[in-house]
């Protein structure tokens, strides 16, 4: 198969000298979900945002190696290109307060300034409320406000908010860790769900969570990719000895 | 008696005398304008155009100065927007954070501290020609010229406090609308300046505020006409202006009327500050 992402020598730095992420090469194959593990501040997040040139809004990160997705440099492409191609969901869900629902279903299309058809609305709309299970739950609200939602219900709405512009791959940073078990547990399914016609790439405190969703699992340390691989194989026979140590609680 | 309950006496004295200050100012208006008041009544007053101190046809209305002070404060407001937006943008928005954007703020901030005799001169001496060589007006004094004057007084006001609202906008609402792919404009236009709407809305309203009390840069520029200016080019008086300009001459009824415009200008002034202060009041609530 052929990998649709592929990371190769990627680091990231914050202050010139010293990489929060230091050399990471891997490839992420189509349909998977991969999930990046590790100890807080081992660099998951800014490994993620790597991908999708978040680092571009700040001065002073410095990104370098090469990002290939779907054969292209992502560091040599236009970012506003890029994040389209690469949705990302928030830790924190982030519906816009000022729209609608309804709009912040759109709000990929108008924020890059294209304008759609009220059929073609309506079908965005529709299909990718459907594809989070939240269309049942909101059809009849739709004029209200994103942020009258549940914690949970407004985290698939950002999901909805990112699959409408249609991404090669999700890029999910911690999506579940400021939502309880059980719109935790709808959003996991979800993702199962997805992965059918997106690629997945998931970071995750949540050692059981990436043992029950993903087919691959990264687990990083100090800002280098210690160990990928199969996520069973990971969990059962970890190669490398900080793994293990990790995934068996000594440190995290 | 202890330290402690002299010093709160002390402090409560003190708060009830500004309190019975402002009773008293308010007291004093109230009382003094009830002549002419009672000799048009409260909307013949405020309805009336004529302002004629002549002894054999003595007749005074407000509505000039009324009409003259909102002509000259939302001119001058339009003038303000853009400049303020600018403004906001660069220090809450583009150069959040940075150095230049503590630059800019401190030279806006000294545009607030530089005294209304001030600006009045410079109005006066450096405006006014360049008005009368643009062709606006004959004198170069009028409407146009305090309002050009104003709109710089309130900038300070106007993009100090929007700046403060357009940073307090979440950093994770931008990032998500960059993440879907926006351009910093497009951040601006449907995540910032919508957030941050209202409260910006409200800086505008204070700055109407304080251009509505503006009295000696206006005083100097507007050329103190008694009658409803016939447009931006004219010449007029504020509220605040004619006041000014006419007090030290007055007595009787004249005086009355002009402590009459006063009040009104007063009762104007706290109720555009009140509902500013209601709004940003609801933004705070959210
Ligand atoms: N904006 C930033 N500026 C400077 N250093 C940062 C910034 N964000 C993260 N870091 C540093 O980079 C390292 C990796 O952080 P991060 O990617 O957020 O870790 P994780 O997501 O794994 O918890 C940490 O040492 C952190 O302190
Ligand atoms: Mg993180």
């Amino acid at each position: 198969m052929k990998a649709i992402l592929r990371l190769k020598e990627v680091s990231v730095s914050y202050t010139p000298g010293k990489n929060a992420v230091d050399k990471v090469t891997t490839d992420i194959y189509p349909n998977t979900i991969t999930a990046i593990m590790g100890p807080s501040g081992c660099g998951k997040s800014t490994l993620l945002r790597a991908i999708n040139r978040m680092h571009d809004l700040y001065a002073n990160v410095q990104t370098t190696g090469e990002i290939i997705l779907k054969g292209r440099n992502v560091l040599e492409m236009d970012p506003m290109e890029v994040r389209r191609m690469a949705g990302m969901v928030f830790q924190q869900p982030n519906p816009f307060p000022t729209m609608s629902i309804y709009d912040n279903v759109l709000a990929g299309y108008t924020l890059n300034g294209i304008r759609l058809g009220k059929n073609e609305k309506e079908e965005i709309v529709e299909q990718s409320l459907q594809s989070v299970a939240l269309w049942d739950e909101v059809k009849d609200v739709m004029t209200k406000r994103g942020s009258f939602l549940s914690g949970g219900q407004q985290q698939r709405l950002c999901i909805a908010r990112t699959l409408a512009l249609k991404p090669e791959v999700l890029l999910m940073d911690e999506p579940t860790s400021a939502l309880d078990p059980i719109s935790t547990n709808k959003i996991e399914e979800l993702l199962l769900q997805l992965k059918q016609q997106f690629t997945i790439i998931i970071v995750t405190h949540n050692m059981s969570q990436a043992a029950r969703i993903s087919d691959n699992a990264m687990f990083m340390y100090l800002g280098e990719l210690v160990e990928h691989g199969n996520t069973t194989q990971m969990f059962t026979k970890p190669r490398n000895k900080r793994t293990e140590e990790y995934l068996t609680g000594v440190f995290g | 008696m202890n330290k402690d309950s002299i010093f709160r006496f002390l402090l409560s004295t003190a708060a009830l005398l500004v309190l019975l200050f402002t009773a008293g100012i308010i007291y004093a208006l109230v009382s003094r304008s009830t002549e002419a008041f009672q000799e048009y009544g409260v909307w013949g007053f405020v309805g009336n155009a004529e302002w004629d101190p002549r002894s054999a046809t003595e007749e005074y209305g407000a509505l000039s100065f009324i009409l003259g002070t909102l002509y000259t404060s939302f001119f001058a407001l339009l003038l303000c927007i853009p400049f303020s937006l600018a403004v906001a943008l660069f220090n809450g928005e583009y150069y959040k954070g940075k150095k230049i954007s503590s630059a800019v703020r401190s030279i806006v901030d000294l545009l607030a501290g530089i005294p209304s005799i001030v600006y009045g001169l410079w109005g006066f001496y450096t405006l006014r020609p360049l008005v009368i060589a643009l062709g606006v007006s004959a004198q170069g004094f009028g409407i146009f010229l305090s309002s050009v004057v104003l709109a710089i007084m309130i900038i300070p006001y106007a993009s100090s406090l929007s700046s403060e609202f357009l940073s307090m906008v979440p950093n994770n609402l931008k990032e998500g609308a960059y993440s879907l792919g926006a351009t910093q404009i497009e951040v601006v236009q449907y995540i910032s300046l919508p957030s941050a709407g209202s409260g910006i809305v409200a800086s505008y309203i204070l700055a109407l505020g304080r251009a509505l009390g503006e009295t000696m840069a206006v005083t100097m520029l507007i050329g103190n006409t008694n009658r409803i200016p016939r447009g931006l080019s004219d010449t007029g008086n504020t509220m605040a202006s004619v006041i000014a300009n006419q007090f030290g001459e007055a007595d009787g009824l004249k005086l009355s009327s002009l402590i009459a415009i006063g009040l009104l200008l007063f009762i104007i002034t706290a109720v555009i500050n009140l509902i500013a202060k209601l709004i940003m009041k609801k933004i705070s609530l959210i």
